[in-house]
């Protein structure tokens, strides 16, 4: 869009359709039409605005009531927090009666911290009150001083400091002043090694390896019973568990990375030969662990066959070996090789061949 | 003694006696000693006048800094007590309190002690729901009141120093809030730990080092709430308190910035004196905003911790969101495809997560440090600012500031997805697709519209100023045109929308010299040049009194109703004032309008 | 008179010896054993009335067999619980196309209908059958039913059971106020989206327990105040930015504004 540009003519501005379009307020040069003919180039602040009385300046009787409506909203106060120390102690702490909007709420909690805001809100809309209606609201104007410090004072600062540079003889002794720079340049680094160096051990190949072996049975989690390969129907969906992982001392760094879902398709909806191979019969088991930060990949859904990460909805396919469909995962869940043994109880036929959980730079 | 004949008498004894100060009354006697007492030590009295006489302009705006001080206040206070009863300990005990649903199970000490607080500590869930609702105002506070020093440009000079300490507050106060609300161990908060042990290992090369060191070993592991609780009660409040305390001397040595108006220039500062008035209305508004936050906290759960139940790596809910500050890094993390992870030579590079979880926050806060510095390069402004600027009036900056705020809030819906899809009946895929496209396509949308609007506004405004507002009383001349009266301005109202300044773009030298010798940093000033351009090519300005003056003579026909002044006010409309196509417009020819060939464009 | 034991060379003596053993066994079987969870055989009655129900208003979508078509799933095998909980709780029939059937406000059958309804299709091909009173009347270990319920269904139906999302519009509803009945056939049929928890997956005292679990929170007893809808943080930060917030400023006009 393009708008006209107009010298300014600084011509006698009574002209009718003068140079410059009123309207729009685009000009080059000084940026501003001025006339000639001694009008000011901007205009002049006006001063503060008069000043408008309140009814509690002149009245007696409303400075009376307002006096009143400060007093009361401090006696509401007072009264609140009288309430609240007694409700502390009578009301039985596992006392629950309905409010309505809340259910059933406990009485203890509501009456105490209602009584106590009140105590606190009303102490703040007394004063404010009070400041509003009796205390004085003429404006009062006070002066600003540039913050930059006069010359004076910024010469002093600086022969100061030179002068003292010249007396400690630093530029003089070079000798000085590189081991100082040394010395203050590495002290530091003990405190930094320590920190650094003790705050935890390495991880070496922990992140790639489970509690998972060959020949452990699958536990239902939370239960930790052995799962039957005839229990899993098809549809189903169980949280498992490695045997024997309640008997570790690391209970949760171990859950964290061997939680696994078992879940039973028809062998015929499964798409890779590999996915096949490694489940029993169309029943498959995959890690839990989301490939992109971690969180427990629970939500499964039966008739679409998809894993949903309830975090960051990355979406997984059952039937494609848990790829990835949808979402900002990149990696598809580690499959679990698992078989049945003699007594028909669902085992791991392998560790995970691969490190479960989010990526990190050694993955390979 | 005087020299007059002592008078005869007992009386008359003690004529010349210096008669005893009378008692000026109780309280005020003995506050007056202890005063003394301390100035004597400490010669306080000549810097307590100073500050009890300082001025501050009145204004709401100007409290939303205060809300967070004293949320501030309230989270230390509230945090001190929930100290004496939290354990913050992740070793394993088994639940043996009153709250059924999770008798017998075994949970973290940290877990056991805050349900403990919630239901078997007299008053210990209200003191828990004041802190994290004070948390969540503190946090709601910062940002508002960032927006409000943004938009009116208090961040100008003198005030950059604090502008930057401001902005690292808010960058420290989110993370005290994730640190807080990881404490508890519960399910949730357990999940967001579990994300940001994701995020460490994502870092290239250091990840999976990273980790282990913050969590002192394997995911979750042992230490990491007691250093959690190191860090929440110790490390980042002692930094707030400091930066903070710094931020408020700056405010105090710069005096606070005031909105233009009448009688308010640069140099002074018009308001209300702390002693007595705002010594009430801010000591007040402590008391209203505690008030407020308790009220809340009384009748509104926070963070339920009981019914999310302790961590555990197996389970999760659905809905799974942080804290609403932190869910701008949440929702990136939701909208950054997962293409972005790549094997480089036989290790991970893990974009997708890396970039979202620990890239996206420092950069924005960052370049939101910086702007003052890029403002002030733009400009080349080098004076001193203590009248804000009405956003309008600085269309560009409130442009960019409202594209700043649709990208973050873009992202922070992206983190409650899930949420908008099964309030709103929609699928949580297209909805995230939506928020991709919309993450790249609103923001410059944003600025556009937002700075043709600040023009528009600005356009309103002069308008205002020289036609006055419409009385809706028409007048008809002796010739039977039509007029609509229109009352001007006072002084006082026009005060505010005159006053500004429009920047002007910097002009660029030429790129050589006088003997056609490249100049060294033309390059440099070219970009600024145009970039200044950018900013301030199409500004509107200010009306001047020449202007004002003008539109008073060209209204038309003014002579012809001299006889008749029956009406106060500007005539406005007829003839002269249609275009200049239309068939009632006046016959007077125009001069010829010169256009300038080189006139830069609008933008 | 001859006494019972001058009797006893009887021919009938043994029969009656194993009348009465097979008598005390079979009734002291069927005083301790446990019961299956299943509800009342239906009759004969029923599966007829049931047959002319289902022709009439669900033959047009599953077909006149139960088989199934384009528009709806076969039933052949889903038992008796499946038909209960979905006629039971307004999901069917279902009015026109959807993403899912929800629970509608109206029950279109009497308890009788849909116990026929029930009878005819679980005729067709056994299927799991109406619960047994004992595992859905919600009197389980409460805090067990709690750590079930967070590791199950949780991810799906959020921490207390307020409804999450699935992919692609799907939802898993609220489970405030449901049922026993309805909430153990739901979990044993796997209807729609949701998995199957069969009786060897979750034991039917398990699914007694999640039911207890549910039920407590349905008693509704909110110790901090209202729950905003239990959906965690995001209700908290829209109730700060906007109550929280508006309250604030409303506060500082009002400090900011002169006195009448």
């Amino acid at each position: 869009m393009t708008e006209h540009y107009t010298e300014p003519t600084g011509a006698d501005v009574s002209l009718p359709g003068t140079a410059a379009r009123l309207h729009q307020g685009h000009t080059e040069g000084t940026g501003h039409i001025e006339g000639t003919g001694g009008i000011p180039a901007r205009f002049a602040d006006p001063g503060l605005d008069p000043h408008v009385h309140r009814l509690a300046d002149h009245q007696e009787k409303a400075a009376r009531r307002a006096e009143r409506q400060v007093a009361a909203l401090f006696g509401i106060s007072m009264v609140a927090t009288i309430i609240f120390l007694v409700a502390y102690f009578a009301i039985d702490l596992h006392t629950y009666r309905f409010v309505p909007g809340i259910g059933q709420a406990n009485l203890s909690n509501v009456v105490l911290g209602v009584s106590l805001g009140l105590s606190l809100l009303c102490i703040g809309l007394g004063a404010v009150h009070w400041a509003k209606t009796l205390m004085p609201d003429t404006e009062v104007t006070e002066d600003r001083h540039p913050q930059r410090s006069s010359e004076e004072a910024r010469a002093d600062a600086v022969d100061t400091i030179l002068a003292g540079g010249d007396a400690s003889q630093l530029a003089r002794r070079p000798l000085i002043k590189y081991t100082l720079g040394g010395a203050l340049g590495l002290f530091a680094l003990p405190l930094v090694v320590q920190l650094a160096g003790s705050l935890g051990p390495l991880p070496k190949a922990e992140l790639s390896t489970t509690f998972w072996r060959k020949g452990m049975r699958l536990m239902r989690d939370p239960q930790l019973t052995p799962i039957k390969a005839t229990d899993v129907t098809i549809g189903s969906v169980f949280h498992v568990m490695p045997e024997g992982i309640d008997k570790t001392a690391h209970l949760l760094e171990e859950k964290g990375k061997a939680a696994v879902l078992l879940m039973r398709l028809d062998p015929d909806e499964i798409l890779i030969a590999k996915e096949r191979d490694w489940g029993h019969d169309g029943i498959v088991a995959y890690s839990k662990i989301c490939t992109h930060v971690g969180c427990p990949v629970g939500l499964y859904e039966q008739q679409t066959h998809h894993l949903l990460c309830p975090c960051h909805q990355s979406t997984f396919d059952v039937t494609q070996d848990c790829k990835v469909i949808f979402g900002p995962a990149h990696r598809p869940l580690p499959q679990l090789k698992i078989t049945v043994d003699a007594e028909g109880y669902l085992v791991a036929d392998s560790a995970f061949r691969e490190a479960v959980g989010p990526s990190f730079w050694e993955r390979g | 003694m005087s020299n007059a004949a002592i008078p005869k008498g007992a009386a008359g004894l003690r004529a010349g006696d210096v008669k005893p100060q009378p008692a000026k009354g109780g309280p005020m006697a003995k506050a007056g000693g202890l005063a003394s007492w301390v100035d004597d030590r400490t010669g306080a009295a000549k810097p307590v006048s100073y500050l009890l006489k300082k001025v501050f302009p009145d204004h709401w705006s100007f409290m939303l800094g205060e809300i967070a001080m004293f949320s501030l206040i309230i989270v230390l206070i509230t945090g001190t007590f929930l100290t004496f009863w939290f354990v913050p300990s992740a070793g394993q005990v088994i639940y043996n309190g009153s709250y059924v649903p999770l008798k017998g199970i075994a949970m973290s000490e940290a877990f056991r002690s805050t349900v403990d607080i919630s239901f078997d500590v007299r008053g210990g869930l209200i003191v828990r729901q004041i802190h994290h609702w004070s948390a969540l105002m503190f946090t709601v506070s910062i940002t508002v009141h960032m927006f409000r020093v943004f938009f009116t440009g208090a961040f100008r000079k003198p005030r950059e120093i604090n502008w930057v300490i401001g902005t690292i507050l808010s960058l420290l106060a989110i993370n005290e809030g994730f640190t807080g609300y990881s404490l508890p161990d519960d399910l949730l908060s357990g999940t967001g730990l579990r994300a940001a042990e994701g995020f460490m290992q994502s870092v290239p090369v250091l990840g999976s080092y990273l980790a282990y060191f913050l969590f002192g070993g394997a995911f979750p592991g042992e230490a990491i709430i007691p250093r959690l609780f190191t860090v929440h009660v110790l490390l980042l409040p002692a930094i707030i308190i400091g930066l903070f305390t710094a931020h408020i001397v700056l405010v105090a040595v710069h005096k606070h910035t005031q909105y233009p108006g009448p009688g308010r220039t640069n140099d002074n500062v018009v308001g209300y004196p702390m002693m007595p008035v705002y010594m009430a209305k801010a000591g007040g508004f402590l008391f209203i905003v505690f008030g407020i936050t308790t009220l809340i906290s009384a009748l509104v759960t926070i963070n339920p911790i009981w019914m999310y139940g302790p961590y555990d790596p197996s389970p999760v809910t659905a809905g799974s969101q942080p804290d609403w500050y932190m869910g701008f890094a949440d929702g990136a993390l939701r909208l950054f495809p997962g293409f972005f992870e790549f094997n480089v030579f036989g290790f991970t590079l893990s974009l997708n997560v890396f970039i979202p979880s620990l890239v996206v926050m420092p950069l924005l806060y960052g370049i939101a440090g910086a702007y003052p510095f890029i403002e002030s390069w733009v400009t080349g402004d080098k004076r001193e600012h203590h009248l804000l600027d009405r956003p309008r009036n600085a269309p560009t900056r409130t442009g960019l500031g409202v594209m700043a705020l649709s990208f973050y809030f873009i992202l922070f819906f992206a983190a409650g997805n899930d949420l908008i899809a099964i309030k709103l009946g929609l699928s949580i895929n297209d909805i995230t697709r939506a928020l991709q496209v919309m993450l790249i396509v609103v923001p410059p949308l944003a600025y556009w519209v937002t700075k043709r609007i600040c023009l528009s506004l600005q356009r309103r405004d002069r308008d205002l100023v020289l036609h006055g507002h419409e009385t809706g009383r028409l007048v008809r001349t002796a010739e039977g045109k039509f007029f609509e009266v229109h009352e001007p301005l006072s002084e006082h109202e026009r005060w505010a929308l005159v006053q500004h300044e429009a920047l002007k773009p910097l002009e660029r030298s030429a790129a050589v010299d006088a003997n056609g010798v490249r100049r060294r940093g033309a390059l440099g000033e070219r970009i600024r040049a145009k970039v200044s351009g950018f900013y301030f090519a199409d500004g509107v300005h200010p009306v001047t009194p020449a202007e004002l003056a003008a539109a008073h003579h060209d209204g038309p026909a003014h002579e012809a109703i001299a006889a008749k002044q029956e009406w106060v006010g500007q005539l406005h409309g007829g003839a002269d004032e249609r275009p200049e196509t239309d068939a009632y417009a006046s016959h007077e020819p125009e001069p010829e309008h010169e256009v300038d060939p080189d006139s830069t464009t609008a933008r | 008179m001859r006494s019972l034991a001058s009797r006893r060379r009887h021919p009938a003596a043994i029969l009656i010896l194993l009348l009465l053993g097979l008598v005390a066994t079979g009734g002291l079987y069927s005083l301790l054993a446990p019961k299956p969870a299943q509800a009342s055989v239906a009759t004969a009655d029923d599966m007829t009335a049931g047959r002319k129900l289902f022709l009439a208003n669900c033959a047009t979508c599953h077909g006149l067999h139960a088989e199934g078509s384009k528009a709806a799933p076969s039933l052949v095998g889903v038992g008796a619980a499946a038909v209960d909980f979905q006629v039971g709780t307004g999901r069917m029939p279902l009015a026109g196309p959807a993403i899912q059937a929800s629970p509608s406000g109206t029950v279109k059958y009497t308890d009788e209908q849909i116990a026929s309804l029930a009878a005819y299709v679980a005729s067709l091909s056994p299927g799991p059958a109406v619960p047994d009173g004992q595992y859905t009347k919600g009197d389980g270990d409460i805090a067990r039913g709690n750590e079930l319920f967070k590791v199950n269904c949780a991810m799906c139906h959020n921490f207390v059971g307020s409804g999450g999302a699935l992919t692609r519009g799907k939802h898993a509803p609220s489970l405030r106020n449901v049922s026993g009945k309805h909430m153990y056939e739901a979990m044993v049929t796997g209807p729609q989206s949701m998995p199957v928890f069969n009786d060897t997956n979750l034991s039917p005292t398990d699914k007694n327990d999640v039911i207890s679990y549910l039920h407590e929170i349905d008693k509704n007893q909110n110790p901090g105040g209202m729950t905003l809808g239990n959906l965690g943080p995001v209700s908290e930060g829209m109730f700060v930015w906007v109550f929280g917030l508006g309250l604030m400023v409303a506060a500082a006009v009002w400090l900011g504004s002169k006195a009448a």
